[in-house]
């Protein structure tokens, strides 16, 4: 059985609709890279499967339930900024998941319990190489690093699922090396199902287990707000670490946002 | 180095230029009052440094005959007590409502409307009410000053609580924090800097409310003397007590701006200001 089930999903704002017929079924531990033009919905999206915002039409079921009203400890979340907090220093980033859930009240660790709590974290800082600056405040720490300090951050609860929008969109090609190799080791040893936003089909390609594109199906140039995207192409990806040429073009088109807006993108095999 | 925005003191130029204006304003004022003294010495509108040194001697450093205290730390007291208490009730009840206005959409909805129009409603119109309704007590002076501040406070502190990046918050809940939670780990603290901040911008109005109404009804205070002497033209008190007045309001400013430079190394940001 899938663990995430989306049928016939839709956004509207007013008159303007975003999605519309959103149908996927994702199964447990898949990497579902998500690309698509500038506005297309896309962070929308991933915000309904956050509960952040709840749809117009459709529904969203994790494990055969209807999931959660807001969103929970069972779907993670890094963002492309503003994904750790600011006040509290990199090690106390990480253990804050551990103290919210064993502390209701105080929402904190003191003493002895704290030093457990920071010795179990001290493992996950190695993993993603943080160790070096675990007393360090977010602000002296690169934008790589902020990264990877949300990323671990994000895994402390086990979520099921983890969502990742745009996540390495702001590092240069060096630093998002090191940033997907990090992300598919922790992937592999946590198990969980990752929904990845990016604008690089590269990327999403090397990424992920499946390639999700979101895209109009229909579009009235008279009133371009009428019909949504949806996803238009469904790919599945086997390892492979070079990008078929068919969808080489595409990736030139997607880089090349947003002057696209004349029609859907003409189906790929 | 040509252009004048280029040009900039080095360390002796900066602490040199810094005291310049003040060293004029000492200069200006010693020549205006020994003109003035020339003419008539009983001049009593700008006394000269020895009748300064005169009264403060006898206010801070010489037990009033009458009473036996010492008339400058008796009204520093009172007025520095009545600011606390009035800045403390205006800070706590800034930071609850600040924090649930800007945190909660309930309670934005119920109070936001209301605490925008009770700001608009000037302070000192509502002083005969307070002392009306609390009598001439220390409580009618120090609710003047939790009323004309408070409202600031609120909108300041809630301001800053609504621009706090949705991202935190999100994120907070998917690592499974409840509301609670968030308001004490993610949100208060973040909030603190500009508690405090909100504070200092407040030291002014807030002293503004307390001379007004140690002015009107009181037995001793800082803004009590300065009214009172008026009677007799005592520049020679007056003038001392506005300067101690300002040096007290400007250390308390200072103390607060270092308390937040070391308080929240974490921000990132201006300092110095
Ligand atoms: N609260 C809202 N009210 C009205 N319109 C909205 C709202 N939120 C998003 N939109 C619109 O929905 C569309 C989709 O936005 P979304 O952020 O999901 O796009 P995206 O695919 O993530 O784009 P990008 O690649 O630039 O991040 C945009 O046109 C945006 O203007
Ligand atoms: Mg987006």
């Amino acid at each position: 059985m899938s663990l995430i089930s989306v049928r016939n999903l839709s956004v509207r704002y007013g008159d303007f609709t975003v999605l519309e017929r959103v149908n996927l079924e994702v199964a447990q531990q898949e990497f579902c890279s998500i690309v698509g033009a500038s506005g297309c919905g896309k962070s929308t999206f991933l915000r309904l499967l956050l509960s952040e915002e709840q749809p117009s039409g459709g529904e969203i079921r994790i494990d055969g339930a209807p999931i959660a009203k807001e969103p929970q400890a069972d779907r993670g979340v890094v963002f492309q900024r503003y994904s750790v907090f600011p006040h509290l220093s990199v090690i106390e980033n990480v253990i804050l998941p551990m103290e919210l859930e064993a502390s209701a009240f105080c929402g904190r660790f003191f003493g002895a319990r704290r030093r457990r709590a920071k010795e179990e974290a001290a493992h996950l800082l190695e993993r993603v190489g943080l160790s070096h600056v675990r007393d360090a405040y977010p602000k002296t720490l690169s934008g790589g690093m902020q990264q990877r300090l949300a990323i671990a951050q994000a895994l402390i609860p086990k979520p099921k699922v983890l969502l990742l929008d745009e996540p390495f969109g702001a590092l240069d090609p060096g630093t998002r090396q090191t940033m997907h190799e990090i992300i598919l080791s922790l992937w592999e040893e946590e198990k969980m199902t990752i929904f990845m936003v990016t604008h690089d089909l590269k990327e999403g390609f090397k990424l992920g287990t499946r390639l999700l594109v979101f895209d109009k199906l229909r579009w009235d140039p008279q009133a371009p707000e009428a019909y949504g995207a949806t996803i238009t192409y469904d790919l599945p990806i086997d390892r492979r670490d070079v990008l078929p040429p068919e969808l080489e073009a595409k990736a030139e088109a997607l880089n090349k946002e947003p002057s696209r807006n004349e029609g859907p993108l003409n189906a790929l095999p | 180095m040509g252009r004048l925005i280029n040009r900039r003191p080095g360390r002796a130029g900066q602490v040199l230029l810094g005291a310049l204006p003040f060293i004029l304003l000492a200069a200006a004022y010693l020549m205006a009052s020994d003109a003035r003294l020339a003419v008539n010495p009983n001049d009593k509108l700008l006394p000269s440094v020895q009748s300064f040194v005169d009264a403060i001697n006898r206010l801070a450093f010489q037990p009033d005959p009458r009473k036996g205290t010492y008339i400058l730390w008796d009204d520093t007291l009172a007025s520095l007590l009545r600011l606390g208490i009035g800045l403390s009730v205006a800070t706590g009840f800034g930071l609850v409502a600040g924090v649930a206005i800007g945190l909660l959409p309930l309670a934005r909805s119920a109070f936001a409307p209301v605490v925008a129009v009770l700001s608009m409603v000037p302070p000192l119109a509502i002083l005969p009410i307070l002392f009306i309704v609390f009598g001439l007590g220390e409580v009618a002076k120090v609710m003047l000053i939790v009323i004309g501040v408070t409202p600031f406070m609120v909108r300041d502190l809630s301001m800053s609580v609504a621009t706090l990046p949705r991202e935190q918050l999100v994120k907070a809940q998917t690592l499974g924090a409840s509301t609670w939670q968030i308001v004490t780990r993610v949100v208060l603290p973040q909030t603190l800097p500009r508690l405090v901040s909100a504070l200092r911008l407040s030291l002014g109005p807030a002293w503004l409310f307390l001379i007004s109404s140690e002015a009107i009804a009181a037995t001793e205070g800082l803004g009590y003397r300065i009214f009172l002497v008026r009677r007799y033209l005592a520049m020679d008190v007056i003038l001392p007590y506005v300067a101690w007045i300002t040096l007290l309001a400007f250390m308390i400013d200072w103390a607060l701006r270092h308390l937040s430079d070391r308080a929240f190394d974490w921000q990132p940001g201006e300092r110095g200001l």
